[in-house]
């Protein structure tokens, strides 16, 4: 594969409390704003909490999940006095860090999350973003544990419903188990570390390091699966099996059970073996996902560099 | 004529409550209570009347712990007592309408047992938790659970202190029982959670169908921890934290905790320790609804509480 060249990428944006109550994010970017950090070397550093009016009230969101509304439909078009507010404060953060699509926007976006599921470290990114997937590869080769994992989209940018689609480049650091409303000092640590690795890559990038190329996994999502549920009440009649819980990205095969309904029956999973993720989020109980069923894939990387002026 | 010395004798248990919701996303509780409202076969027992109930359905529908105010804080004698109507705020009055079903509070027409169901974000493990070191009947049947899930554990916290205990929704019966199993996040329904605390109400229904029945339960001892005192996360002027519960410390609820052991890590990655003068048996470490209460753990030493032998009446 032919060497690839960007201009340098010294603008990013850091942002935490996108969901208001996942909260290594929170407080990596209140922290970061008491220190007063804007700059790291080559890199000016933007620090956003997305979602004030959510973080206050420690919850995801107040009217609508502020991670869905970054499309082209939904930040172009009239505001009116129901306009939800995560609608409005995606056209303010879309204006501060974007406009998506556009010369002025920033050249990576990092947005912090955390999830209820046993994911470990992920990033969640687009599998046509090489810088991306560069400080993916990297991040994989400074922290081995937990491994780091990779979650690939491939939507184009009009469709991409998520903040980090803002940026020139962006991507999500997921980092998990952690209940929500909860810090716990090993999950901050990791997220952290993620963050500042991401950091440092730019500093090197910029000041002229090759990035060799070469092959990188990843999980692209294929269905996602609902609890079963009462036909008439639509309440969830089974919990997520104990063998499937907590084992986000072990192998589901067929047969292998998923669901314990609260009369003790199994249900098992049908179909091709796939890798369950977002196992029991509970934030995908209102969104009727149980988990996520994915495929690996693998992205072959090209070598890059620093345009030189 | 009791075979043992100084047997206490107890009222038969006839009318036994089972509480989930109290907190509306604590969701084991509110699956079991919602499970045994549509049949309630599992729950029924010879010689007692058991009722499962929601105690803060608003709060269940939104998943939410409370909609106005802590419903497990809000059985004071000042709220049951309020006027006001449909001005209190909402959980006062819930508290007012279960305190008429479930009470009056203290009086002799109030719910012999009953059952409080929560989670908690903190490694907890079974706990049950008790409101009163002289409450015979409790302690036996706290010791018969105990029991009956060995080698399984199942700890018990006595929350007796003049000044951190509070009134709960179970505070209405004349043997409130709390049952807290953890770690599971707010929102979310983990099946191993859900069946232990299926199981310890199986047993905690079979001690009291058995000694409605007339059986005598011997003297015993039963280890608990008795709460001590509430530490808050290290706070800045702006009263924002400025620590976390340390790595060292997190998820090591019952464990001892030392003069010197490591308690909070700062941002920056700097250790704060513990600063006692004994060594204490923290719980409750890091439970998200916490925060807001200005607690990051719960300290408690233990204590071994005698049981005299009980019978009914």
């Amino acid at each position: 594969m032919e060497p690839v060249s960007f201009p340098p990428l010294s603008r990013v944006a850091i942002c935490g409390g996108t969901h208001g109550n996942e909260m290594s994010g929170v407080y990596i970017v209140r922290e970061m704003q008491k220190q007063k950090v804007d700059q790291k070397g080559s890199v000016s550093i933007t620090t956003v909490l997305s979602n004030p009016r959510a973080v206050d009230a420690c919850i995801r969101y107040t009217e609508t999940d502020l991670n869905r509304c970054f499309t082209d439909a939904l930040l172009s078009g009239p505001i009116t006095d129901s306009t939800p507010y995560e609608l409005r404060r995606a056209r303010e953060l879309n204006a501060q860090l974007g406009p998506k699509g556009s010369r002025e926007a920033v050249d990576l976006l990092c947005d912090l999350h955390n999830t209820t599921a046993n994911m470990g470290m992920c990033l969640i990114l687009y599998s046509f973003d090489w810088i991306s997937l560069h400080i993916y590869k990297y991040i994989q080769s400074k922290m081995t544990s937990p491994p780091v994992r990779a979650i690939l989209f491939d939507i184009p940018s009009s469709e991409a419903y998520s903040l980090e689609s803002v940026g020139k480049h962006g991507f999500t650091i997921e980092v998990g188990p952690q209940p929500h409303g909860v810090l716990r000092a090993d999950i901050f640590n990791m997220a952290k570390e993620a963050m500042d690795l991401s950091i440092e890559w730019l500093q090197k990038f910029n000041s002229g390091s090759a990035f060799e190329g070469g092959e990188v996994e990843g999980y692209t999502l294929v269905r996602s699966v609902d609890y079963p549920r009462d036909p008439t009440t639509n309440d969830i009649t089974a919990a997520i099996h104990p063998q499937l819980q907590d084992n986000d990205f072990k192998l589901l095969h067929k047969g292998d059970p998923v669901f314990q309904s609260f009369s003790g029956e199994t249900v098992k999973h049908e179909g091709e073996d796939l890798y369950p993720l977002f196992v029991n989020e509970c934030a995908y109980y209102e969104k009727k996902i149980a988990f996520h069923l994915t495929k690996k894939i693998t992205v072959t990387l090209p070598s890059i560099s620093v345009k030189a002026d | 004529m009791s075979s043992y010395g100084n047997s206490v004798r107890v009222t038969e248990a006839r009318r036994v409550a089972i509480f989930g919701g109290t907190h509306g996303n604590e969701m084991s509780g509110v699956t079991l209570v919602n499970l045994w409202m549509k049949n309630s076969a599992e729950i029924q027992r010879k010689r007692v009347e058991t009722k499962p109930f929601i105690t803060n359905p608003k709060a269940v529908e939104k998943c939410t712990r409370y909609v106005d105010t802590d419903l497990n804080r809000a059985f004071t004698p000042e709220n049951l007592s309020a006027t006001g109507g449909d001005d209190l705020p909402y959980e006062v009055q819930r508290a007012q309408e279960i305190n008429k079903i479930f009470g009056p509070k203290g009086s002799p027409e109030a719910y012999d047992v009953i059952f409080d169901l929560h989670n908690t974000t903190s490694n907890m493990g079974c706990t049950l938790i008790l409101e009163s070191s002289k409450d015979h009947f409790n302690l036996q049947m706290m010791n018969y659970i105990k029991k009956a899930i060995a080698p399984a554990s199942c700890l018990v916290l006595l929350n007796e202190h003049p000044l951190l205990k509070y009134s709960t929704s179970r505070s209405v019966a004349k043997h409130p029982v709390g049952l807290e199993v953890g770690p599971q996040p707010q929102g979310v329904l983990r099946s191993n959670i859900f069946e232990a605390m299926r199981v310890i109400l199986k047993h905690a229904l079979d001690f009291i169908e058995l000694f409605n029945e007339g059986m005598e339960f011997p003297p015993c001892t039963v280890q608990v921890f008795r709460v001590l005192e509430r530490i808050d996360y290290p706070r800045d002027a702006n009263r924002n934290i400025i620590a976390m519960v340390h790595p060292n410390l997190q998820d090591c609820d019952w464990e001892p905790l030392n003069p010197g052991d490591p308690m909070f890590q700062t941002f920056d990655g700097k250790t704060i320790r513990y600063q006692g003068t004994g060594t204490v048996y923290p719980t409750f470490i890091n439970e998200a609804a916490y925060y807001e209460k200005q607690q990051a753990f719960t300290t408690t030493r233990r204590e071994a509480l005698v049981a005299s032998a009980i019978r009914k009446v």
